[in-house]
This record gives C-alpha cells, structure tokens and sequence, in this order.
C-alpha cells in the first residue's frame, strides 16, 4: 500500500486557461514523487465553514515535485480555489485511488492500439497518462513497431478544447470532436469513437484494442457500450461526490456487476475514492 | 503542572476523553496514515449489524451550508467478516474499541450482537445506535409497534428504555446509548437510557434533512432525506448536552460539528464527560489530535487541573 500524505503545498501559480478553466500548481514532494495517473488529490481550497469538505481533483501532470491541475469552475468549491493565490498554501491528500493500470494489457504492442477518449474535464488526468504511457510503451519497443497512441478530445465547442498539443507533444495522434461541429468531428466524441471503431482504417492484421476513459458519466456509459459491442477492453476514471476520499466514509459508492453473481444479489457498491476511481467500465451498472 | 485528561465511562478507562464518531472513521486503518491512532482516547466503529449491509444507492452524501448530508444506510460487511477482517487490527491499537451496533429488524438483533460482541475480549463497549436517521423501522421485542415506522427507537422514550434494559440483561460491557436529536425532548430519551441501566449517553446523531437540486428538482441525496452534521449542527448539539447534563447522573459523550478544539470545550463546559469528533474527520483526519494537545494546553493556561473539573463548569 502506497502512503497518503497530508501536506501543505505551496501554490506556485494559479491561472485561467480558457473560459472558465483553471490551471494551478502545487510543490509537494512527498506527493509527486509517488503519484500514478489516474489518482486525485483532496483539497481544502478554504479553511473556513463555507466549504466545508474537501474538493477532489485529478492529477493533471507531475513536474518535478510540481503536482499540476486542471479544472473548471462550475461551484463555489472551485470558485474559491481560483481565487487562491500563488505563494498561499493549499491543505491536499493524496494521492488517493488507485490509478490507472499502466501495465494493463501488456501483450503484443505492435499490434494493439491504445485509444483515450476525453470528455471535457476528462483530459486532465488523461494527459498524465499519456506522457506515462508512451514512456512505459517506448521502453519496451521501438517508437516504429507501435502504432500512436490515438486521442480523441470531445468538448461543448472549439474554445473548450483542451490540452490537444499536450497529447501531441507526447507523441499521440489526436481527434477532436465538438458538439457544436465548430472543430473537428461535429458531435459527442463517442460518436467519433463508434466511427473510428467501426471504420478501423487500419491495413493489417485486426487491431487489439484498449479504452482508457474520463469524462460525465453519460459519455462513459455510452463508450462502455459501443467498447461491449465491439469487445474492446475498457477502463474509466468516474466523477463523484466525496465526503473523506481516504475510504471511511461510503459516501462515494458506485453500482459494479459481482463477479460472481448469488442469487438475487448481482451487484455490490464499491468506493469511487478507494476501488476507484478507475474502474472497468463494462462492469458499471450505470 | 500536566493536566489530568484520564476519564472513566462505566467501566471503561479512557486515557483522554477524546474520540471519534461512528461511521466518520471507518474502522480506523484508512487514517494511519494520517495519524497516531494509539493516542485516542477511544476509538467507535462504524455501525455493525448482523447481516452485511449493502448501504443506500448514490449520491450518499452533498454539502450543506456550513455541514454536510449523508445517508450511508450504514453498509457494513456484518459481524462476522468485522470480527475476523477488521477487529484484529484495532485490538493491536491498545486503544478501548467501542463497537457500534443497529439493528433494522428488531430487538432480537441487537441481542445477539450484543452476546456475540460480550465474548469478545478486546471490545472495551458497545454503543447502541438506535438513532441513525438513514434505515426504516421500529420494532420493540419483534413486535411491530409502528407499521412501516419512520420513527426510530431513540425517538420514544418507552422504546429506548425496552431495548436498552433487554441489552443489559445480556452483557456486562459498558453501554453507550446513541439518541437523536429528533425529538421534542431529549432528556426524556436519556432519562429512560439511564433508568434502563446504560452507563453512559452519546449525543447528538445527524439530524434529519433534505437539499434539493433546483435544476433538475431532485433531492441532492437519493434516499431524499438525510443525516445533517458538521458546525451547522454544533450549538444544537451543546444546547442538548445542558439540557441533559441537568437531568441525568450517568456521563455524556458530547458530539455535533466538533471541528477544533475550542468547540470541543464548548462541549465539556456544557456537560460533556468525553466528546467525539465526527465530520471534521474526513476535512482534517488529524483534527483529533490536535484538539487532544489543544484541550491540554487551555487546561494549563487555566489551571485547570483535571478535565473533570471543566465538565458541566459553565458560568450562568
């Protein structure tokens, strides 16, 4: 079991990217040096009764012992935390959760194409990811024998995109897609998947492919789906509320299909902040 | 001068008065990390019943101004898998281990929770959580008293007192009694907890609440109503531990939106034998520690010698 750390992280910077999302970071070097992709980090974004629980957030990217965050404000949890400036210190736990699986899948590279399918928010842990997964793929084989990694970033409209040259500087190929057609594919980004899927463009022997996942819960259901017809391995990183995120309290719990199913008891609630919050997405009874 | 902090609560010692609430700590391992577990005062599990639970479907829980909702329906994994998976790490703690008991069917349950949990060396006492706002029923001696009840049994002083005498009679473990604050009068609750021969009250759990999603008009919280807790709560919560104080001989454990240590004096000042932090637990899981060495270092400035001294010591 990896240790969590509560700590005081210095903010470094705290900045709008685009519309209302933020980027900020934080120095820990307990927490950076450990942190896997996929995990969040709890913080207190005030130390007063008026936001009273802590707010999760993904990691975004480690740099050095810089923990990096991606995210929007949509409530007054955030809203504060945008407000949080550089040099203040920031209460964080983490990381929390058990990432994604980098070793997920290791058969034969060459022939496998790993896609990420970010909806919105969903980037910001998908690019820690990224830059993990092609440094973990690049050791085991030549750069040529792979086929890239395949990004596929769905947003509202084309202001919303976000972190594309991220995913490229890291080496992925990237497609967007937006609900409002103003870049890219115009539609959900499972629409663009189910076309990719369904379409292939690859010359060769079939394709094995893995899904890793993050973004609403509507998108994930959708993409466990079309990953179930077409028998596509599929993992995501889910979104909930949280009281503690350190396991104590079931507040986060999400419905998950038994793996082994007794009578009249077919599933079983598992913590999004301890089992999670990646979980095998076909196995999530939405 | 160093501060008495040593309680007694029944037959249990206590080395401070300090603890955690059920159900805000889990069963201790997940705040290791965090903190030296073997410094509380005691540790109270999250509620055990017979059967596991499965708890209540999601969203469980949502912030509320200044305090937070839940309505967990107290998941467990039962007695069984909790005495094999999960008391052998908390007896190696040296801390009292009071396990936290419910029932949704009836009086039976909780007496055979109790028998069961009396053998059991290592469990210091146990605490009848006939309060928890987050499960149905009422049913005193298998007798159905209310059909469909929503009301609990801490929420009648007749039914309080049933069950608390039929779980004497089994165990010889100190009792903690858990009341609710959803009632007209409290102290007539404990009145019948202490006359039914429990060593001792818990006050105050969750009181019942509601928040709505103007959206999508929705409750925040699928089971619809919920157990309120966190600051919002505390001066209810003191305003039940007087109320109480004045009225029974037995000691309470003060609890209610304990963030710091000052709100935790606010408790013992009020009447409070031993107090246990809850919410604040999942904001700051070294809150407990803190308000240990907090409460030491106001009684040195007040020269105070003995914790016991500031019990109740409020100035009218």
């Amino acid at each position: 079991m990896i240790k969590v750390f509560q700590a005081k992280a210095k903010i470094i910077y705290n900045k709008r990217v685009t519309d209302n999302y933020f980027q900020a970071a934080v120095m820990s070097a307990e927490i950076s040096r450990v942190a896997l992709p996929g995990q969040f980090v709890n913080i207190r974004v005030v130390d007063t009764n008026d936001v009273l629980l802590r707010r999760p957030f993904s990691i975004h990217r480690v740099e050095g012992e810089k923990i990096i965050f991606l995210y929007e404000v949509k409530g007054k949890g955030t809203e504060i935390l945008s407000q949080r400036k550089e040099g203040e210190y920031l209460d964080i736990i983490g990381p929390l959760g058990n990432g994604f699986d980098l070793n997920w899948q290791t058969g034969k590279l060459a022939n496998r194409q790993t896609i990420l399918v970010a909806g919105g928010m969903g980037v910001a842990p998908l690019v820690f990811l990224a830059e993990r997964l092609v440094r973990v793929e690049g050791v085991r084989c030549k750069v040529e024998e792979k086929i890239k990694p395949l990004v596929l970033i769905g947003a509202k409209t084309k202001t919303q995109v976000l972190c594309e040259n991220e995913f490229k500087k890291s080496g992925c190929e990237v497609k967007v897609a937006t609900d409002d057609g103003s870049r890219g594919f115009k539609g959900w980004v499972t629409d663009l998947l189910d076309r990719h899927v369904c379409e292939g463009g690859h010359i060769g022997p079939p394709l094995q492919r893995i899904i890793y996942a993050c973004g609403p819960a509507p998108m994930l259901k959708a993409l466990a789906q079309i990953a179930g017809r077409n028998n596509i391995d599929a993992v995501g990183s889910l979104e909930a509320h949280m009281a503690c995120g350190i396991g104590s309290c079931m507040g986060c719990v999400v419905k998950v299909a038994r793996a082994q199913p007794q009578a009249g008891d077919d599933f079983e609630y598992k913590r999004v902040c301890k089992e999670g919050p990646v979980f095998d997405l076909k196995q999530i009874i939405w | 001068m160093q501060p008495k902090l040593a309680i007694n609560i029944g037959r249990l010692k206590l080395k401070n008065p300090v603890m955690v609430a059920s159900g805000t700590f889990g069963y201790a391992e997940e705040f290791k990390d965090f903190i030296d577990l073997k410094q509380l005062g005691a540790i109270v599990t999250k509620t055990i019943t017979l059967a596991p639970r499965k708890g209540n479907p999601p969203p469980r829980t949502c912030e509320a101004p200044a305090g937070m909702l839940n309505s967990i329906g107290l998941e467990n994994p039962g007695l069984d898998v909790f005495l094999e998976e999960k008391m052998g790490y908390l007896n190696n703690l040296g801390v009292p281990i009071i396990v936290s008991i419910a029932s949704e069917c009836g009086a039976e349950e909780f007496l055979i929770l109790a028998k069961r949990l009396d053998r059991v060396k290592d469990v210091a006492a146990i605490e009848l959580n006939i309060s928890c706002p987050n499960i149905k029923g009422l049913r005193v001696k298998g007798k159905v008293i209310r059909e469909n009840a929503e009301r609990l049994i801490s929420q009648d002083a007749k039914a309080t007192y049933q069950l608390v005498k039929a779980v004497r009679r089994v165990t010889g473990k100190t009792l903690i009694t858990k009341l609710s604050p959803n009632v007209t009068d409290i102290s007539e609750i404990a009145l019948a907890a202490e006359a039914a021969g429990s060593d001792c009250v818990a006050l105050i759990n969750t009181l019942i609440g509601m928040s709505v999603d103007t959206k999508t008009r929705r409750p925040k919280i699928a089971a619809v109503t919920a157990g309120l807790s966190g600051p919002a709560i505390r001066p209810v919560a003191v305003r039940m531990c007087w109320e109480v104080y004045q009225k029974i001989k037995i000691p309470i454990i003060g609890m209610g939106g304990i963030m710091d240590t000052s709100s935790a004096l606010e408790f013992f000042i009020a009447g409070s034998s031993a107090i246990s932090v809850g919410t604040a637990n999942f904001i700051n899981p070294r809150a407990t520690i803190e308000i240990i060495g907090g409460i030491k270092e106001y009684l040195r400035k007040e020269n105070i010698p003995d914790i016991k001294k500031l019990t109740g010591s409020i100035k009218l």
